[in-house]
């Protein structure tokens, strides 16, 4: 018989719901909440409500996408944190009373955990050892995967995540959220080395990042060219916004490659992985492969739709929970600050 | 009691975070005010380095709240940067934290002034004139 896990994933912005047989993917759908990019930040009361509005639609339309059968499910798994409470709390009671109505286990997921299962969706696959860059809004940490589920997280930000400093400085430049897309799109039209920026901390001794520095010497930056009004208006000019987003982000970007190539060689690992939002990053990818292969180790990037939060991760790493009997009770609840 | 200090450089800011610790008491609320970059989760690190915290206190943006245990007191962690309306506090059971068994500091206080009690600790922390340096204003309201 074959296991069918339905996958939900609602930690943040994102509402999704994967379904899963037997480790391959049938569906997996995702409701990009247009409505944050009014805000320009996640909010965390909208986004509560309109999780609960989308839960059932798209849970519908991943059983419909999957061609499957409700009775069929063998499993539900929903990401139980870390993550914003209120969003949390609509995919876990809604799994655990879906879960409940069809008789079937419920398997609590990591969010982080499920990032690193990103890249387990779709072959090729990461060999054990390997060590996985999570890279995203909220996170940037390094972990050394040695078996499933059996994780250390060896680095991480003392300040600021890459993604949360993207959509800082996206915002002192007046542009959209989410900002990273945003940057990353000027990026490619401007001169990265224009501005110099101070490096973040990159201490040879440790494992750990360091973001709020570049973010500040952004700011000084607009500040000391009188670009930036005292009430936070940015006046500047299309060509410099360019060179602005391109110095910035490939400071942020060599980072996280050096001190990801520096730590696996360290820790004398042949094979990297990149996940969470800022793995979509256009520069983070092509510099890390250049970077990979010139040190002979093999690197694993999840296709775009796997980067941002989805469900099809949750499903992933349920899928494997499933196999190993890793279930949860129905007592189980969400953790806003739940750790790897 | 008012008192202003000017730190030049992160370590600095960060010792301040944590000679004001000693003087907080189980139930306090911080009030964290300034521009990005101006210190405010340094100043944080270092109140958790005073009460005993040894793990990492990054920024909680993403969460709005970080929960650090393992010191004298429970740190309660608040970043208000991305609220928008202070009714989404309620969601984050804000009010519940406030004037418990822990310390709450409150990062971007000036997006929840409304939502703020009375009785708390204000910082203002601002950009000085030459790149390393920050102001930094504390008092006490009884």
């Amino acid at each position: 018989m074959s296991i069918i896990i339905l996958g939900i994933e609602t930690s943040c912005d994102e509402t999704s719901v994967a379904v899963m047989r037997d480790g391959k993917l049938l569906s997996n759908i995702i409701s990009s909440q247009v409505i944050h990019q009014q805000y320009g930040g996640v909010v965390p009361e909208l986004a509560s409500r309109a999780h609960q509005k989308m839960i059932i639609p798209i849970v519908n339309e991943a059983v419909k996408k999957a061609g499957i059968r409700q009775e069929e499910i063998s499993s539900v798994a929903a990401a139980v944190g870390p993550g914003l409470m209120g969003s949390l709390l609509v995919g876990v009671n809604f799994g655990k009373a879906f879960a409940y109505g069809l008789e079937v286990p419920f398997i609590p997921v990591n969010h982080m955990e499920a990032h690193i299962y990103s890249n387990f969706i779709e072959e090729p696959v990461p060999q054990f050892p390997f060590l996985n860059l999570t890279v995203s809004g909220g996170h940037t940490q390094l972990i050394l995967i040695r078996d499933d589920f059996d994780y250390e997280v060896i680095g991480e930000t003392r300040d600021d995540a890459a993604g949360e400093a993207f959509d800082k400085v996206a915002k002192m430049l007046n542009l959209p959220y989410p900002g990273g897309p945003q940057i990353d799109l000027h990026a490619k039209k401007g001169n990265p080395l224009a501005i110099q920026f101070a490096k973040p901390y990159l201490n040879d001794d440790d494992f750990d990042f360091s973001f709020s520095g570049i973010k500040t010497s952004v700011l000084y930056y607009l500040r000391d060219h009188q670009l930036r009004s005292d009430t936070g208006k940015t006046f500047i000019s299309e060509e410099l916004l360019n060179d602005l987003c391109a110095s910035f982000q490939r400071v942020v970007v060599q980072t996280l490659v050096s001190k990801t190539i520096s730590t696996a060689k360290k820790f004398n690992i042949k094979e990297i992985a990149v996940a969470g939002g800022v793995s979509a990053n256009s520069d983070l990818r092509f510099s890390m492969q250049s970077a990979a292969e010139q040190d002979n180790l093999k690197l694993f990037i999840p296709k775009l739709e796997y980067c941002t939060d989805n469900g099809a991760m949750i499903a992933e790493a349920g899928y494997r929970k499933f196999q190993k009997q890793l279930f949860g009770s129905l007592t189980e609840t969400a953790s806003a600050n739940l750790s790897l | 009691m008012k008192k202003q200090i000017t730190t030049y450089s992160e370590e600095e800011t960060i010792q301040e975070g944590k000679n004001f610790a000693s003087q907080l008491r189980q139930g306090d609320v911080v009030a964290l005010f300034g521009d990005l970059g101006s210190g405010k989760t340094r100043f944080a690190k270092g109140i958790s380095l005073g009460l005993g915290i040894t793990e990492i206190v990054a920024s909680p943006t993403f969460t709005i709240i970080s929960e650090h245990a393992g010191g004298k007191f429970p740190l309660y962690h608040f970043d208000c940067y991305r609220l928008r309306s202070l009714n989404e506090l309620d969601e984050i059971g804000f009010d519940e934290y406030l004037f418990g068994d822990g310390i709450c500091v409150i990062e971007w206080a000036e997006n929840i002034l409304q939502r703020l009690p009375k009785k708390r600790c204000n910082v203002f922390l601002s950009h000085g004139g030459t790149e390393n340096e920050r102001t930094i204003i504390i008092e006490r309201i009884e």
